[in-house]
């Protein structure tokens, strides 16, 4: 059987990795590469990297790193962040992503979805929603979750995924850096309406929180995280020992 | 030098980077002469059955992988390449392969329960089948290690040829071989120390 996933998140600034990371005993801790290398030794099974970049002097600097990183680790790749063309999807495409993840790209562009799908394949696009609770509904956040775009979280997936979006990264801003578990309401209800992969981010706080996802939604693929692997709060070995200790399908 | 034959479709980077990676000098080519000059063959390909097809007869290349791989040259296909080894595909159609594995390319929904997601993508366990010896290309692997897995399209009516599967509601070719010709599903690529530890098999054949 396929195994759950567990993906940590660099973002990626000016070609340095940013959020703060704190490991001991890598000394550059902001290099990408160390760390892809890092978490790709630890038995991550997957790399999402996020470029927040918002010059192009830093975009091509991103592109250059991807590169690298993909000259050095060879696990799968999903790469975010600026991508608002199918050229985007290219141009991180041939650095050696495997895949590329939209979000207020499709949001501004609604055949944005469907032309890179068309071009690469639904497997390489990966649909990535910011959500929140309004008005006793799951709404879609554009902007890094500053605007709300009045749209419907749930229908505005449902659309992705008949458009072409292979695989959904839904992140709650209600539980994200709460540290409190994943949103499990908000993830059922996704699960419910698509069956293409779904990748559960925001709240994760400790390992407890990754048994009780996969255990009460087994639809949901992967685990995505940043600052508690960032910091060491979880270790990514001992999670995923402890996950298939409990009964959980794990790459080990 | 390995080859890894370019024939339009997809990205080669991460291949050839694996193969850097081990150690392993590799050319990206299209050309007959290079071919021919190689001691190893890979042939790679994503997207879909038909027109990748299309395209290897269209370079030409068709004939010369499949004499080279007869001549008794190691070739490995990867992911599509791999399907492309089988006498026909039916992904979109019906569409001839190279032919130097017995079998078809089929949808993978043909052979499992319906709750089970296509296409079959993640990290799966490759299982080797009983009462044959191992293949020396999984000679640094053991039965069980995990590889990366993106398809919606797999080998069937094969069996012979099946050195390894992966239980997805049922056995999916993952692996076939014959003489020294073989073929992975799977991304060695993307696929950690183990995809690298089935390329150095590979080299050393």
């Amino acid at each position: 059987m396929i195994t759950k996933r567990i993906i940590p998140c660099l973002d990626v600034q000016d070609g340095r990795v940013v959020k703060g990371v704190n490991f001991l005993g890598l000394a550059d801790v902001s290099s990408p590469v160390k760390l892809a290398k890092f978490y790709s030794d630890c038995g991550a099974d997957e790399l999402v990297f996020y470029d927040i970049t918002a010059s192009a002097e830093g975009r091509a600097l991103f592109t250059d790193i991807l590169t690298d990183v993909a000259s050095t680790i060879f696990i799968p790749l999903t790469v975010g962040g600026g991508i608002n063309t199918v050229d985007d999807f290219d141009r991180v495409l041939k650095c050696g992503a495997d895949k590329v993840s939209v979000n207020s790209g499709a949001l501004r562009d609604s055949s944005l979805i469907p032309a890179a799908a068309k071009k690469y394949g639904d497997q390489c696009v990966v649909l990535s929603v910011d959500a929140k609770r309004v008005d006793g509904q799951f709404r879609v956040f554009a902007k890094g979750g500053r605007e709300d775009t009045g749209l419907d979280a749930i229908a505005w997936i449902k659309s992705g995924v008949a458009n072409g979006a292979g695989e959904i990264v839904l992140n709650s801003i209600d539980t994200d850096g709460v540290k409190a578990g994943f949103d499990l309401e908000m993830l059922e209800a996704v699960c419910d309406v698509v069956d293409v992969p779904v990748i559960a981010s925001g709240g994760a706080g400790c390992v407890e929180h990754f048994k009780t996802l996969f255990h009460s939604l087994p639809k949901v693929d992967a685990g995505l995280a940043a600052s508690i692997f960032h910091f060491g709060e979880v270790s990514i070995p001992d999670l995923k020992r402890e996950l298939a200790n409990d009964g959980i399908n794990m790459r080990l | 030098m390995i080859a890894i034959i370019d024939y339009g479709v997809g990205n080669l980077f991460s291949l050839k980077s694996s193969f850097a990676a081990i150690g392993a000098e590799t050319v990206v080519t299209g050309e007959a002469e290079v071919i021919r000059a190689a001691d190893k063959l890979i042939l790679p390909g994503v997207g879909a059955f038909g027109d990748a097809a299309a395209l290897l007869r269209r370079c030409g290349l068709d004939k010369l992988v499949c004499a080279e791989a007869w001549g008794g040259k190691p070739l490995l296909g990867i992911c599509l390449g791999m399907q492309l080894l089988f006498d026909y595909g039916l992904e979109y159609g019906h569409h001839k392969g190279l032919g130097l594995i017995p079998g078809c390319v089929r949808p993978i929904a043909d052979h499992i329960p319906a709750e089970y997601k296509i296409p079959h993508i993640g990290w799966n366990a490759l299982r080797f089948p009983a009462g044959k010896p191992a293949s020396p290309l999984f000679q640094h692997i053991q039965e069980g290690d995990c590889v990366y897995f993106v398809h919606s399209f797999c080998g069937a009516e094969c069996e012979e040829s099946v050195i390894a599967y992966a239980e997805y509601g049922a056995q999916l070719t993952a692996a076939v071989g014959r003489d020294s010709i073989y073929g992975v599903q799977f991304h060695p690529e993307k696929s950690g120390d183990v995809g690298l530890n089935i390329l150095r098999a590979f080299c050393e054949l």
